[in-house]
């Protein structure tokens, strides 16, 4: 961590002629009586996004942001200011605009502050994974895994392929004295195929990613990428209308646990929960779920595009467990919450960047393995539906229902997989869908790497994942009545 | 200070102007062959109270650059919040390293110069508003005092929240045009929680202009949003059918948007749209015309020139049913073999024409069938215009609500949903960039039970 702090402050503070000393004056600006937490987070993102399309890299962009954002807590209240310039004047600026929330006026007399900085393991390679690749072999990549796709079949007619990375440089500091940095890599390759027919379009996409260099785009996992997108395109392009109604379920493994993300993962935030505001309010202790589910919110997975080493306000992430054998076991909290509700905090506190206030956001959030075959629980559904590719999910967090939408899912008839039906909005309960698990399968997955969570208007990188799992019952949004 | 005072002065107006004008002479220093650059500054103020109480208190203040640079056929882009000499040439200077890289495109480059604004018209987008911190946070506290003691059902609330910003943007390119607009945006919203038989519902309401003295007054949002919450209070799944299926106007925008996705030159030059070589066909049914009005004063969606700086018109997309235009910038307009509609950035105040019923006529109108209020999820292709979202709303039955409705599923082809389209509302919404009423559709598939 010490060696963290020290790149952290050369890139964050030394330009602006800023010494960690003069911290000191900042908090004596925003701590008054009645602020009883206050944090500044300085912030250096640098990120690039390269796209091909019609066979060739036609655009790239690069873009630089920096800040620092001060925050003032008061009880309830929260204070944000932030600046874009890292220089004294501006965070002083910032910091008598965040203590706005309390009435006292006036700065108080600037004390030392004794930094101390906690231990966290490092969970990803401190590095610039935009310095990993050269250009030239960006722009390549892209055009392999086009090449690849559009080989899988003449009726690929269309391959969208892009690249994006980001380094990403933090420093917390808090008024207690704890001291954190963080330097977080994060990259994506993403595949859209489109496919053509007798004159039917369908599209597939796939793609992965992680706090990784773009060297974990090996040949072998990025064409997969194309060949699994083009694959899902050709399918699709068989798919016959899906039906509506309330049936059975089967989800595959990985990525269809988006359904965990939306139907729980949410109200189970530290937030919705002080407030009342979530449908499990109030019911931890109590059965949310069948006993064959265990659930997890997991940010300490090495090298994860939901992992941190460290959360936005500093502290260690955790392995924290939600849903214990079906039982609401705790929420996931943020420093302020956690107070509030006089509980620990979980590692939990996240923003999307030093202008966006921290609130209680999922890391990796997946559903830990049963003893199923997969093929067993296929095999006991009579009929239903099987899916196994989503686009994305919402949730009304206060009446608790959630949707999640398939991208690719097969009938099952009589213990045996269908034809292949097109995507469909799954709509379901948060609070009882769990209790219809009857089946969880031995295949944990954790999807590739490509999710993004948005809550109230912030976007941040998460995982999601599960086994294969049985529903006895949600409602299947498709046009077949 | 008030929130909005920064971003007022000329000087200001003039540093984001000079800042375009440096970006473009470094470009050229560089041996671009055409670049463009655009500039934004805003600043604002949101106050939340929630349960009487101050709740956050937010200040923001954000600056982009963003350069394009063309060497011939070849692009690149980057972008700074660092307005500094230093950073804007760093910033010029990705943009022509990306382009080294990047593959020859014909079709790449600035608007073409004959199509650029050269009367930059006036239109009032402008207003800022006076208002100090303590006058906001009363404000807000009055909309949600509103919200909660309109009935005891209304149990917890999730505040209500006053919004002011003002921004400035800048653009300008080697063609020698420069443009700039400033304009404000203000807001007032509520969201409160209900209760009834243990179980909860949530939903809320809120009032956006660019003039504060055109917004809805604190005690209509705040009572505007406990009525929305207190009627689903109650709701329930109704078993699988098919049947009509009416938006209400703040979600039926929503239909238009998918309309956009699909006519965007983006999605047509890639063959990833199902309205694809749709033009002067009939999409919707006679009497739909969805126009464009890109010059209406104090409008959301108002401006004189597009992001290219291209002037922006009048025009129908769609007249009696039959699909007339695209939306297009100069990239995708040249991919089709087109004129760019001066659209880069997207439409402006587009309009679906109103009919003869509000939203009572068109419940008669209906009969039986279902009102959607709230529509979640991205269950959209746009590709085949595969349509499954989630929805709650309430079932109605002659012509009158029955009863809420939650947990179901509502789906179709948008091809097929346009062509049923039977009545446009005049219930304008006109928050949005969208202004549209309360649409019928003849037949839906709903799932649930």
């Amino acid at each position: 961590m010490t060696e963290l702090i020290e790149t952290a402050k050369n890139t964050l503070l030394s330009p602006g002629g800023l010494d960690i000393r003069d911290l000191d004056a900042v908090f004596g600006k925003v701590i008054t009586p009645s602020v009883d937490y206050a944090d500044l987070y300085f912030q250096y993102v640098r990120q690039e996004s390269w796209m091909l399309e019609e066979g060739r890299v036609k655009s790239g962009s690069h873009s630089i942001e920096q800040g620092v954002g001060v925050r003032a807590v008061s009880g309830e209240k929260s204070g944000l200011a932030y600046s874009d310039e890292i220089i004294l004047p501006a965070l002083s600026e910032a910091a008598t605009a965040a203590r706005a929330i309390s009435r006292q006026g006036g700065d108080s007399a600037a004390h030392a502050i004794s930094w101390s900085t906690g231990r966290a393991p490092q969970l990803y390679r401190a590095e610039d994974p935009l310095a990993s690749l050269s250009d030239t072999e960006k722009v390549k990549l892209l055009e392999r895994v086009e090449q690849e796709a559009r080989r899988q079949d003449p009726r690929v007619k269309e391959v969208i392929a892009s690249l994006a990375g980001v380094h990403e440089v933090i420093l917390v500091a808090r008024n207690d004295g704890a001291l954190a940095a963080d330097i977080r890599p994060l990259v994506r390759l993403n595949v859209t195929v489109i496919a053509e027919h007798d004159g039917r379009r369908e599209q597939g996409s796939s793609g992965g990613g992680g706090r990784v260099s773009y060297d974990y785009f090996s040949d072998a996992l990025a064409l997969g990428y194309a060949r699994e997108a083009a694959r899902q395109a050709l399918t699709n392009l068989e798919a016959q209308d899906p039906p509506a109604g309330t049936m059975t379920v089967v989800l595959g493994p990985g990525w269809p646990g988006i359904l965990l993300h939306e139907a729980i993962g949410h109200g189970l935030e530290g937030d919705f929960n002080r407030k009342g505001t979530s449908a499990f309010a109030g019911r931890i202790g109590e059965r949310v779920a069948s006993a064959a589910c265990t659930v997890v919110d997991d940010g300490t997975m090495l090298d994860r595009r939901g992992s941190l080493s460290v959360d936005d306000e500093g502290n260690p992430a955790q392995k924290t467990v939600l849903i214990e054998n079906g039982i609401l076991a705790t929420y996931m909290q943020d420093t302020m919450n956690a107070r509030l509700m006089d509980m620990a905090p979980t590692g939990n506190g996240r923003r999307e960047s030093f202008a966006h206030l921290p609130m209680p956001r999922m890391t990796n959030t997946y559903m830990m393995a049963g003893d199923m075959d997969p093929q067993e629980i296929i095999a006991s559904v009579e009929n239903g539906l099987f899916a196994v590719n989503f686009g994305g999910g919402q949730v009304d967090i206060t009446s608790g229902k959630f949707v999640f939408s398939a991208s690719e899912a097969y009938l099952i008839e009589n213990g045996r997989l269908g034809h292949a039906v097109k995507g469909a909005t799954l709509i379901g309960n948060g609070p009882d869908v769990l209790t219809r698990v009857s089946m969880v399968g031995n295949d944990l997955e954790l999807d590739p790497g490509v999710g993004t969570c948005g809550k109230e208007g912030q976007s941040v990188p998460v995982g999601v994942g599960q086994p294969t799992m049985r529903i006895d019952g949600i409602t299947v949004g498709g046009v077949q009545v | 200070m008030t929130a909005t005072e920064q971003v007022n002065d000329q000087t200001s107006n003039q540093q984001l102007i000079d800042v375009t004008q440096q970006a473009l002479d470094e470009a050229k220093r560089r041996g671009a062959s055409a670049a463009d650059a655009a500039v934004s500054r805003s600043q604002g103020l949101t106050v939340t109270v929630r349960l009487g109480a101050v709740e956050t208190v937010e200040y923001n203040r954000d600056k982009t650059l963003v350069v394009n640079v063309y060497f011939g056929h070849r692009s690149g882009s980057a972008s700074t919040s660092d307005f500094t000499p230093h950073a804007v040439a760093d910033t010029v200077r990705a943009a022509s390293s990306i382009a080294k890289y990047t593959a020859e495109d014909e079709c790449a480059g600035l608007a073409d110069r004959d199509r650029l604004a050269t009367n930059i018209i006036e239109l009032d987008l402008d207003h800022p508003w006076e208002l100090a911190l303590d006058g906001a946070i009363e404000m807000a506290r009055e909309c949600e005092d509103h919200a909660r003691q309109l009935d005891e059902r209304i149990t917890n609330s999730e505040g209500a929240s006053i919004s002011t910003h003002r921004g400035s943007e800048a653009y300008a390119n080697t063609h020698g045009f420069a443009g700039l607009v400033t304009g404000t945006r203000h807001s007032m919203s509520c969201a409160v929680i209900g209760e009834q038989d243990g179980l909860m519902q949530r939903d809320y309401w809120y009032s956006a202009t660019r003039d504060p003295a055109d917004l809805e007054s604190p005690p209509l949002v705040g009572e505007t949003a406990a009525r929305r919450t207190l009627r689903r209070l109650g709701a329930r799944q109704i078993s699988t059918r098919e049947a009509p299926v009416l938006f209400e106007a703040p979600i039926a925008s929503s239909l238009l948007s998918h309309f956009l996705s699909a006519v965007r030159g983006s999605s047509l030059y890639r063959k990833a749209s199902f309205l694809l070589d749709q033009l002067d066909q009939s999409v919707f049914p006679s009497f739909v015309r969805i126009h464009e009005q890109p010059h209406l004063p104090k409008a959301v969606g108002s401006a004189a020139f597009d992001n290219e700086g291209v002037t922006t018109e009048n025009r129908d997309l769609v007249t009696g049913g039959v699909l007339r235009g695209y939306v297009l910038d100069s990239y995708s307009a040249r991919k089709l073999g087109m004129q760019t509609t001066g659209n880069a950035g997207g439409v402006r105040n587009l309009t679906i024409e109103p009919g003869a019923l509000d939203l009572t006529g068109l419940l008669r109108e209906m009969d039986t069938g279902l009102l959607v209020t709230e529509l979640i999820g991205f269950g959209v292709n746009v590709v085949t215009g595969d349509y499954s979202r989630g929805a709650a709303g309430f079932w109605v039955e002659g012509g009158e609500i029955q009863y809420p409705v939650e947990e179901i599923t509502i789906a179709g082809n948008l091809k097929t949903m346009f062509q049923h389209i039977a009545r446009v509302g005049n219930d304008v919404d006109e928050r949005g960039n969208i202004r549209c009423g309360s649409i019928l559709l003849e037949k839906m598939t709903i799932a649930g039970a």
